[in-house]
């Protein structure tokens, strides 16, 4: 990042007033970041703000209700933030928002495809345009374009929606809303038995850790999930691919409409099961019936938190 | 007894064994290598350490401890009478191509399942009926420790043959006397030539790792911090409290048991649980020991680098197969939390 100094500065500025603020640093490999929570100056010198921070930090926000918490945000990490506005999660007044122009962060399992295996990887220097790594002493020169996580190959808001402090300049977005769900229209022209069939090999191999849950910003129930909840005892806790799936669905129903698709979820799933359609599914069908994104604007009520005797999107008196 | 076996008839070993056992291999599935019931259409895939250890050959992620029906009285509709079947797994399985650290994970298990006061029989149906032939790795990873607790990259306790890579095929081993008998095969030849390779291969792949780091004093040191919920809230500041970490882990050994019914039939099956959930230890009462996530990662830790070493002679119940680093969604690092707990005292020493 360009201007990771002048946002270093901005966060030493608001240090005094805030209880902590949550970033990126280095993690195990140098190709990876993790989370990193700043109380103090020597804690934001390790900020570190490239194409591998990928997370989604408005994850933390809402179990750090109280707190004055700074937060770094991406594009879509700021439309959780806008989310979890809209829905009273957190206050307005409790959160500093560090945003900033993002042109993309890298996916993770499109560069072990492209190396093999990423488990020995000794550097990694990220630019604009280029991945370079070296992995067991072998070169790896990987462009941008081929590791660059899908959701930002079709961003349309790489720059904070919302933020108290914007540091560098703002990235002109080039896609549009149809350029997003191409993969979900390809897919969506399967056969219904095609598409049966490419779940149930998917889900499979889903061990039921609900990392997707737990990273995902807008899943708030947390302790209190239908998928495992004791009494009543809801979901089966059979290692049967149909109890995977519906856990999937419920998830996926209970984000309608609120889901930011920032990809928390299926980024987090460690056996990479491409859980993300089933939120792309969703939120495409929010757009067509009710012209509507998720966490865009602060003062929106989402569209399935209300209810309009007349909604705008729908002619139902003309049917 | 030391065998060899050329590359290209490691197929029709597999063919072989599948005929009399079910057998296990890690392939692709996805983005990610997990291992399933071989299929000579799949193939299989042991160029690197799966994403997900083969944890479910002896501990499924659900198994039926018993089938139950309820028998209506049609005399008298209050009655109802319960039959109960007991379903002890009754199959032998081989698991191909796990990782020393895989194998070496049930040892754990056997403390705890085998060698106490009470047997589990479930567990001990599969564990005594399912072999394990291991590969050697040739090299760590960013994410292996296995040096640090006590194990290394060809280390064979837990298996029953050793695989270890050398010229043109592979240089089998039986670590155990079961597992002479899986070397009986005519698709083997005879492998002293070849020990001398694979013993430099092995001590190759001992020199890749990084310098172990002493972990005697953690068990003291992790009790010592214990209560100071400030350390722990920093140590789990970026956790999200999921349970990738645990079912990835070839060593975390705890369940749930639930009643799965359909009508008058079901079965209670035990499934695999984590002490990362809050539901783990949430008492009926309402009351939870552990509420946050700040408590639930100090049990992760501590039960494996202090409480079972307590229990069991000293030995670590962590493997070191790294899969909770590298697939933990946010980056804990158990290695950093366990040498930030040894320095603990250290640190308020130079704070005060």
């Amino acid at each position: 990042m360009k201007n990771l100094e002048d946002l270093k500065k901005q966060i030493k500025d608001g240090l005094s007033e805030l209880d902590v603020v949550i970033g990126w640093t280095d993690s195990f490999d140098p190709l990876h970041a993790t989370p990193h929570f700043m109380r103090s100056e020597a804690d934001v010198d390790k900020l570190k703000v490239d194409a591998l921070c990928v997370h989604n930090l408005a994850t933390y926000l809402p179990s750090l209700k109280g707190k004055k918490v700074g937060i770094v945000v991406k594009g879509c990490d700021s439309r959780s933030v806008v989310e979890l506005l809209q829905e009273n999660l957190i206050s307005r007044e409790d959160v500093t928002i560090f945003g900033f122009g993002c042109s993309g962060v890298v996916d993770q399992v499109k560069i072990r495809r492209a190396v093999g295996e990423a488990g020995m990887v000794e550097s990694c220097e990220v630019s604009g345009t280029e991945v370079k790594l070296t992995v067991a002493g072998k070169e790896h020169k990987l462009p941008m374009a081929d590791v660059i996580a899908d959701k930002c190959q079709t961003c349309r808001y790489p720059n904070a929606v919302l933020s108290d402090q914007f540091v560098g300049e703002e990235i002109k977005p080039t896609a549009s809303f149809e350029d997003g769900y191409k993969d979900l229209e390809e897919f969506e022209a399967k056969s219904t038995e095609e598409k049966f069939t490419f779940w149930l090999g998917e889900m499979d191999r889903c061990i039921r850790c609900y990392a997707c849950r737990n990273a995902c910003p807008m899943c708030v129930c947390r302790d209190h999930c239908v998928a495992q909840s004791r009494d009543p005892h809801w979901l089966s806790q059979e290692a049967h691919v149909r109890d995977k799936w519906m856990f999937q669905v419920i998830h996926a129903y209970h984000l309608t409409g609120r889901c930011t698709e920032c990809g928390e979820c299926q980024r987090a799933c460690p056996v990479d099961i491409p859980i993300l359609l089933f939120k792309k599914k969703f939120n495409k069908e929010i757009k067509e019936v009710f012209n509507y994104e998720a966490g865009l604007d602060p003062e929106a009520t989402p569209p399935l938190q209300t209810f309009k005797i007349d909604e705008p999107t729908i002619k139902e008196k003309e049917w | 007894m030391a065998k060899f076996i050329t590359s290209d008839k490691v197929y029709a070993w597999l063919e072989e064994l599948g005929q009399k056992h079910e057998v296990l291999a890690p392939r692709n599935e996805g983005d990610s290598i997990v291992f399933k019931p071989y299929d000579s259409k799949k193939g299989f895939n042991i160029e690197r350490e799966a994403t997900a250890p083969p944890k479910k050959a002896c501990f499924p992620q659900s198994e039926t401890l018993v089938e139950f029906s309820h028998i209506k009285d049609l005399e008298n509709p209050e009655k109802v009478a319960l039959d109960v079947k007991e379903t002890i797994p009754t199959s032998s399985w081989v698991v191909f191509g796990s990782r020393p650290c895989d194998a070496r994970g049930f040892t754990m298990f056997d403390r705890v399942y085998l060698n106490g006061k009470h047997v589990d029989v479930y567990y001990k149906a599969r564990r005594e009926n399912t072999f394990f032939i291991t590969l050697a790795c040739e090299k760590g990873e960013t994410t292996c420790f296995c040096n640090w607790v006590g194990s290394g990259p060809s280390d064979p306790t837990g298996s029953d043959v050793l695989m270890v890579p050398v010229d043109g095929g592979y240089f089998l081993e039986a670590v155990s006397e079961r597992g002479e008998s899986i070397l009986d095969s005519s698709l083997l030849e005879d492998g002293g030539s070849k020990q001398a390779d694979a013993d430099k291969f092995r001590a190759e792949a001992d020199q890749s790792m990084g310098e172990a780091r002493d972990l005697s004093k953690a068990p003291a040191k992790l009790l010592e911090a214990f209560d100071d919920m400030d350390f722990w809230e920093a140590q789990s500041a970026k956790c999200l409290s999921c349970g990738a970490c645990t079912y990835l882990c070839p060593t975390c050994y705890c369940f749930n048991i639930t009643d799965e019914s359909d009508g008058v039939k079901g079965e209670r099956i035990r499934s695999w649980d984590n002490c990362m959930s809050n539901t783990f230890t949430l008492e009926a009462s309402g009351h939870n020991p552990r509420p946050t996530k700040a408590h639930r990662l100090k049990n992760r830790v501590g039960h494996k680098f202090s409480y079972y070493p307590d229990l069991h002679d000293g030995v670590i119940s962590c493997c070191g197969c790294g899969r909770c680093i590298k697939s933990c969604p946010v980056g804990v690092d158990i290695r950093e939390i366990v040498l930030n707990a040894i320095a603990y005292e250290a640190k308020e020493k130079a704070d005060g």
